[in-house]
């Protein structure tokens, strides 16, 4: 009799789905991180296979972050929430001006969520990881009733490292400083709209999901003169711009005509109502620098492969009020203003 | 974008404007009422005001459909929605609709209400084909542009026999608004209408002649774009410089003097004319709203869950009436951004970016607070 090396069936990816076990910590626990997570994300941290982490010496002051990513659809044109889940967190820490290290990763699934599709979100995942260089070290898993979730959520937790000397911060945009913008704003926000809503243009809207600490790293390298970084996403440009207005003191004045904006997107937007300001990105930033080092700053930005459509946009005003304005491509000035509950969109 | 952006020139929109700069008698005052929220938008976008004389003034007229809507009819549908458990849908912006209570139609879908927005009638009627177990309402609400999708579903819902799907109908008529306003206080006063763009698309240009012929007002009516406004104000102005009180039309790409009669004969097929209607703002005005004709009754939902409509008195310090007859200007309303904010709106002119209150907000308050230190 041949004597077999170990028990055991191999999971049913192509057919199973999540049960209430799958997150009970027994062996259907285990037999899921071993045969999709550890699969996929594998690397030397992940196989000490210990409650957390044990991490090298990073040599330098760290930076946190944290993002749950709860999109709807999972799947949406250049991107899924998997490579959106590490992009988020690996964008939140290089803003600091950070090196991004490490990340962890945490998952609500939905019981009889399929196992092919959470593969897909798990190896995109993984794939972004392995490309940003930046492994997820460690993990979680939950699972909730049917109905009790949205199929899939994912946390993640980013740790990065910064360079002796850089120092960004909301609270250091000074009038006179200028705003630079890495791209074209609402691409994110609106290829998940249009998929939501059913609509299709000739050119399908793609978001534009990437992770930015190359670019970020670029723009430090070029020793300009940096004082905020920022990434624009919910609440879009405008939330941003008026959080870094509100921490500085200062106002700001945008020039509409300036700021860049795909024509699907433009299009998507006048249909369904909405302001491209307002309108999520996922790859995409904003940076305040000094005004003597704004035109070697942009062109460093318009090198980098992300940074191809990079934009002055305006510059940071003397304001108390905290009013970020717009020099309207009328001629006019309006206020860019928060968004106000959410985005809906106008009846006619 | 092709057809947008020619409408957004602006280089075009400077010479306009010095046009009217030129032509607008400074000694004189240009009261010019834009009676849609589409133009009050984009006035606010776009920062317009910046491009005028002083003696140009803007007054935000009522054309937005959520603001002449009676806290009483919100209250209808959240009774709907949280008593009769049935799926509400509507379109975006009534959702935050202030109503009786402390309630608007998200806070009730917080308690548990199926109320959902959808972006076209279709998506109402497709939701009841999906949930025959679900009683499905669709809040019609909106003036003449509206009310043809919500005539179509009606049309489509009783060739299909649906048992599980009604409308509450809101939709109102401009013209009837505009006979109210010059026949009101403030009528006086106004010097010209920048007239509707997409609800003249469906009546056309002829239901406004009587303002001119009988009012004496200058009518243009203008598409919703920046640059259309800024030419139906110079023609505007020279109506009034020349003396002369005609309906013109701006919005030629668009509009014609009958309109869209296809659409007009669906509307007819399935409204007629509601006794009265009350307006917020505007007090109840006799044949300015529409209900389903009797061949539809049995997709009308106020007969259907049998309800009764109640009109509630608008809180004491919201000036909003006085703001959709044009008597007041927002920031002259003493809650206007202290307790009536975007995010906690008091009164129906501070919910869509369509109203008075919450364009100037969003938009333009910069301009009434003055630059101090802080």
């Amino acid at each position: 009799m041949k004597i077999k090396t170990s028990y055991g069936r191999p999971l049913d990816i192509k057919n199973g789905c999540i049960e209430m076990s799958h997150g009970s910590g027994g062996r259907a626990m285990a037999q899921l991180i071993d045969e999709l997570f550890v699969a996929a994300l594998g690397n030397q941290y992940l196989a000490q296979g210990n409650d957390g982490a044990l991490l090298p010496e990073a040599g330098g002051r760290l930076v946190m972050a944290t993002d749950s990513h709860v999109v709807s659809p999972l799947f949406f044109p250049g991107g899924d929430i998997g490579c959106l889940s590490v992009h988020g967190t690996i964008n939140d820490v290089a803003v600091m001006g950070a090196k991004p290290l490490y990340l962890s990763a945490s998952f609500i699934l939905e019981e009889g969520f399929p196992l092919v599709d959470l593969k897909r979100i798990v190896e995109s995942m993984a794939k972004a990881g392995s490309e940003a260089g930046v492994p997820v070290v460690t993990g979680d898993t939950k699972v909730v009733e049917q109905g009790k979730g949205d199929g899939v959520f994912i946390t993640t937790t980013g740790v990065g490292v910064v360079a002796d000397g850089v120092h960004l911060s909301g609270d250091r945009a000074r009038p006179g400083d200028r705003i630079l913008l890495s791209g074209t704003i609402g691409d994110h926000g609106m290829a998940i709209l249009s998929q939501r809503e059913g609509l299709a243009f000739d050119a399908p809207i793609v978001s534009d999901t990437a992770a930015l600490h190359g670019l970020v790293a670029a723009m430090l390298d070029s020793g300009a003169d940096l004082h905020v970084l920022r990434d624009p996403t919910r609440g879009g440009l405008s939330a941003t711009l008026n959080e870094i207005a509100r921490q500085s003191g200062t106002g700001m004045l945008l020039n509409e005509a300036a700021i860049p904006l795909a024509p699907a997107v433009a299009a998507a937007c006048e249909f369904l109502g909405l302001d491209p300001l307002h309108v999520a990105n996922e790859g995409k930033l904003v940076a305040i620098c000094a005004a003597e080092d704004a035109d070697r700053l942009l062109a460093v930005m318009r090198s980098h492969p992300l940074g191809g459509n990079s934009a002055h946009i305006g510059e940071v005003t003397e304001d108390p009020r905290s009013f970020v304005q717009m020099v309207t491509a009328l001629g006019g000035r309006r206020i860019v203003d928060w968004l106000s509950g959410e985005q809906l969109p106008r009846i006619c | 974008m092709k057809y947008m952006d020619e409408f957004r020139d602006g280089e075009l929109a400077k010479i306009v404007a010095a046009n009217i700069a030129r032509e607008a008698d400074s000694g004189h005052r240009y009261n010019l009422m834009e009676f849609c929220g589409g133009h009050t938008h984009a006035i606010s976008r776009y920062g317009l005001s910046d491009l005028l004389p002083s003696a140009v003034r803007m007054i935000h007229g009522p054309g937005c459909p959520v603001c002449v809507l009676p806290i009483g009819r919100i209250d209808l549908a959240i009774q709907l929605a949280l008593e009769h458990k049935v799926t509400l849908c509507t379109y975006g912006d009534c959702l935050r609709v202030p109503a009786s209570g402390g309630l608007s139609l998200l806070k009730a879908k917080a308690r548990g209400a199926d109320v959902r927005m959808v972006y076209s009638t279709i998506d109402a009627l497709k939701l009841a084909q999906d949930h025959p177990e679900k009683q499905v309402v669709f809040f019609a609400i909106g003036f003449e542009t509206t009310t043809p999708p919500t005539a179509a579903i009606l049309i489509q819902a009783k060739a299909l026999g649906l048992e599980n799907f009604s409308v509450i109908c809101n939709h109102v008529l401009t013209p009837a608004a505009m006979h109210a306003i010059l026949a009101g206080q403030g009528g006086e006063r106004l010097d010209g209408f920048v007239g509707p763009a997409h609800v003249s698309t469906v009546i056309g240009s002829q239901p406004y002649e009587p303002f001119a012929s009988d009012y004496g007002k200058p009518v243009v009516i203008a598409g919703f774009e920046p640059l259309d406004v800024m030419q139906a104000v110079l023609m505007l102005v020279r109506q009034v410089n020349a003396g002369r009180a005609v309906v013109e039309n701006e919005f030629t790409r668009a509009v014609t003097r009958e309109g869209n009669k296809k659409a007009q004969a669906l509307v007819n097929d399935v409204f007629e004319l509601r006794d009265a209607f009350e307006w917020r703002g505007l007090g109840t005005i006799p044949l300015s709203a529409l209900k389903m004709r009797p061949a539809f009754a049995e997709f009308d939902a106020e007969l259907r869950f049998d309800l009764q409509y109640h009109p509630v008195p608008d809180h004491k310090a919201c000036e909003c009436g006085a703001i959709l007859r044009g008597e007041k200007r927002p920031q002259e309303c003493r809650i206007f951004g202290t307790v009536c904010t975007p995010e906690n709106p008091v009164g129906s002119c501070m919910v869509s970016s369509e109203g008075a209150c919450a364009a100037h907000y969003t938009y333009g308050r910069f301009k009434d607070m003055a630059v101090v230190a802080a």
